[in-house]
């Protein structure tokens, strides 16, 4: 028998916040704006990222660099294994964000859900390996031990695709925190909500905070700031618009800094192709290490 | 620990041993290297190299302008698309070997005239520049048939036309550098060597000639700053290759912003030369010497910074300018010589205010007393104690024979103040604790680090920067990655 009390539930709805040195905080702005899906509906209001957000991330990656960096990575592997785990755990929900967003459907909503968690699954096994395929035992004409191996760049400021699926934001996420270095995400402008939702996975999982920093808001009005920010060691141009390419690869030169994804048109990218080690190899240096040999 | 700073030096004389430079021709004046031949430039403007040690004239060489940049790239992108473009790897290589071969053959040739015109030691020259350059070229010699097992994937591409411009301090060293990756992985090359030193780089050029290169496969324009400008902006370079300040390097960096075109940097450095109390003193303080007064201080990867353990700080200083007062400065060409000319009028001026900055701020200087040539620019080994990191000589590069000393107590004051410039090129580590070595090589932000040794050089080991020292490394497997695409 139906129960002629019972009312439709109200469903809780989410507060999307920025992700800055592993604590879920408002803009220090207190600007917001609305986000949509496709026909237009509001989905939630993100945090609107002001460029002093922008410095608070930057610091807090720095900060989070030693810890990170300094880890075993065998460590690094391990914890970036945990996140695949607690992503599969919430991959409906993904799934779900996916679909409400707009564009695609249930099942290959799912299918992009799961192609990102293998995503994942395939950068936690690189942390200790890269080296043994990037580095090197040179042999130098003299009585020297000498050793060629990579570490990590430092900070680098990330300006995610625009498209945004879970997909595209591991595929250059992953790369960069797997080799070592901590990352300022910039969210997609239009789509930044699975970013936030992959920033709820990251601050429950055993990623220290810091790591990564996630901000949504303008891209134009971020992306200048990282770029020309002295203590960003290099910024992914990936999700930057081709116009403001040259003016923020400017910017970037003003610290020597490492740009990655310039010149090429990344809006058509195939994101489900096996990727390459480039994204990994454009965020580290290599130190070669000389020592003699004598008794 | 006993002091030997009261033992004086002993008294040896030398007679002079001066190089004879009978084995090299000079031409009174040059063209450009543009298609396999040397052409007058477009606007007909030459201007003078000079001797650094007399400031004597050794010939006149073209300034190439934006026209012959023009023609420089077709040349180039001719020889890409076809003769050069067209070769198997195992062909290119042979080309290479042949390179090696003749730079070995004609080595003397080499040393005198790049002592000539740069000013370094002729010892240096001969024992260091020249037979580096040749091993440089038979190196990547071997790579050019190889390249789909280098791990760039199955098929790696050549860029196209590489540009590339280089500095005074290793002429032709830095030459070979450059050109013989880009050749080796496919590219054609339009090089531009420094202002004062143009010399080898043409004598390169004969060689070129000598080993049958395909016309246009290497172009050399001679000229100054415009000249590797024009290079640098020009459309129909795919690929940028530059060795000099990190001021220009952020140059082109901006110049070079949203055009697509692949960019290494080798920049500037401020390197930290780390002695602790444990070092062998003596092989430290050899180390100390050959970090900063090799090749005048005019070495980006120079140990221009000692930060020694404060326990031995004396000791070592003692020891020190103890050593120092055995170098001999004077004529480059004298095989006795250990210092040579500054490179340029110019850079004696550069050196001379920083140094003059570091007494203002109050470091101590201390310069050797040695006799100074008349003609010719010369500046002595010098050395500032009671530097403070926030001294100009402490965070400016100085290029130039002039070592600023900074003490430290722990490790970790180590690491951090060896860390404490926008810079990270090279640092050095002595000490006699292996596990110490390599604890510091780790947190050392620095793209090559010398433990016991510096100043080590070899074309199968990757060199280059982080930070602001730039990006990109030349040498080794590595050296290959600039040079190809996906």
């Amino acid at each position: 028998m139906p129960d002629r009390g019972q009312h439709a539930r109200l469903d809780v709805r989410k507060t999307y916040k920025l992700f800055i040195g592993g604590a879920f905080a408002r803009s220090e702005s207190g600007r917001s704006y609305p986000v949509t899906g496709r026909r237009g509906d509001l989905l939630a209001h993100a945090a609107w990222a002001s460029r002093k957000d922008a410095r608070d991330a930057v610091l807090a990656a720095r900060k989070a660099m030693p810890g990170w960096s300094g880890a075993t990575a065998y460590n690094r592997g391990q914890v970036l294994y945990r996140v695949a785990e607690l992503l599969e755990g919430r991959s409906a929900q993904f799934a779900d964000e996916a679909v409400r967003a707009g564009g695609i459907g249930p099942a290959r909503a799912a299918q992009q859900v799961a192609a990102a968690i293998d995503r994942w699954v395939w950068y936690a096994g690189w942390p200790d390996k890269i080296a043994q395929i990037s580095g090197a035992a040179n042999p130098v004409a003299g009585p020297y031990f000498n050793l060629s191996v990579p570490e990590p760049t430092g900070v680098v400021a990330l300006l995610a695709p625009a498209a945004a699926s879970l997909l595209a934001l591991v595929s250059v996420l992953a790369p960069v925190i797997a080799t070592g270095n901590t990352a300022v995400l910039v969210a997609s402008e239009q789509a930044p909500l699975a970013a936030i939702s992959l920033a709820e996975v990251l601050a429950t999982s055993d990623v220290p905070g810091g790591v990564v920093n996630v901000l949504t808001g303008r891209t134009a009005e971020l992306a200048p700031v990282l770029a020309a920010h002295m203590d960003v060691n290099a910024i992914d141009l990936t999700g930057a618009v081709p116009a403001d390419r040259a003016g923020l690869e400017e910017a970037a030169a003003g610290n020597v800094k490492r740009v990655y994804a310039a010149g090429r048109d990344w809006a058509a990218e195939d994101w489900t192709v096996t990727p390459s080690l480039g994204r990994m190899l454009a965020f580290l240096e290599t130190k070669t290490v000389w020592h003699p040999i004598g008794t | 620990m006993v002091s030997t700073s009261s033992v004086a030096p002993p008294d040896w004389d030398y007679a002079p041993a001066p190089e004879s430079t009978d084995v090299v021709s000079i031409a009174p004046s040059y063209g450009l290297f543009i298609g396999g031949e040397f052409v007058p430039p477009a606007a007909g403007r030459h201007f003078a190299t000079l001797n650094p040690a007399t400031e004597q004239p050794l010939a006149e060489v073209a300034q190439a302008m934006e026209p012959d940049v023009d023609r420089a790239v077709a040349a180039a992108r001719d020889a890409y698309q076809g003769a050069w473009g067209g070769l198997p790897g195992r062909e290119r290589a042979k080309y290479l070997y042949r390179i090696a071969r003749v730079l070995q053959e004609r080595s003397r040739e080499f040393a005198v005239l790049e002592s000539l015109d740069n000013g370094k030691p002729i010892r240096e020259s001969r024992d260091v520049d020249i037979p580096l350059a040749a091993a440089h070229f038979f190196y990547y010699a071997g790579w050019a048939d190889k390249l789909e097992h280098a791990g760039f994937g199955p098929a790696p591409r050549p860029l196209g036309v590489a540009g590339q411009v280089i500095p005074w301090n290793f002429p032709l060293l830095m030459a070979a550098w450059k050109l013989a990756p880009a050749l080796a992985t496919g590219n054609t090359c339009v090089l531009k060597p420094a202002e004062t030193t143009p010399l080898t780089a043409l004598l390169l050029a004969e060689v070129i000639q000598q080993a049958g290169l395909p016309p246009g496969t290497v172009n050399i324009l001679t000229g100054d700053g415009a000249t590797g400008q024009a290079l640098v902006a020009h459309p129909g370079v795919d690929k940028i290759a530059f060795t000099g300040s990190t001021e220009v390097g952020k140059e082109i960096q901006r110049a070079v912003a949203g055009t697509g075109r692949k960019l290494t940097l080798e920049l500037g450095g401020k390197a930290a030369n780390v002695v602790f109390d444990d070092a062998p003193l003596d092989q430290a303080v050899e180390g100390i010497v050959n970090g900063i007064f090799f090749n005048q201080g005019h070495v980006c990867c120079a140990g221009s910074r000692l930060l020694v353990q404060e326990s031995v700080a004396d000791t070592v200083l003692d020891r020190l300018k103890r050593r120092l007062g055995t170098l001999r400065l004077g004529d480059p060409l004298d095989k006795n010589t250990d210092i040579g000319a500054i490179n340029s009028r110019q850079q004696l001026d550069k050196i001379t205010e920083l140094s003059a900055a570091g007494e203002q701020e109050g470091a101590e200087r201390w310069s050797l007393a040695c006799p100074l040539p008349d003609r010719g620019y010369w500046f002595p080994p010098t050395v500032f104690s009671r530097v403070s990191q926030a001294h100009r000589i402490a965070q400016e590069e100085i290029f130039g024979p002039v070592l600023s000393v900074l003490t430290f107590r722990t490790p970790e004051e180590a690491v951090a103040k060896a860390n404490n410039t926008p810079y990270g090129l090279s640092a050095g580590i002595w000490t006699e604790k292996g596990s110490r070595i390599f604890w510091m090589a780790q947190r050392l932000r620095a793209g090559v680090v010398w433990a016991n040794t510096y100043n080590r050089f070899d074309p199968a080991s990757p060199f280059g920067g982080y930070r602001e020292s730039g990006f990109g490394r030349e040498g080794g497997r590595h050296g290959l990655a600039g040079y190809l695409g996906a």
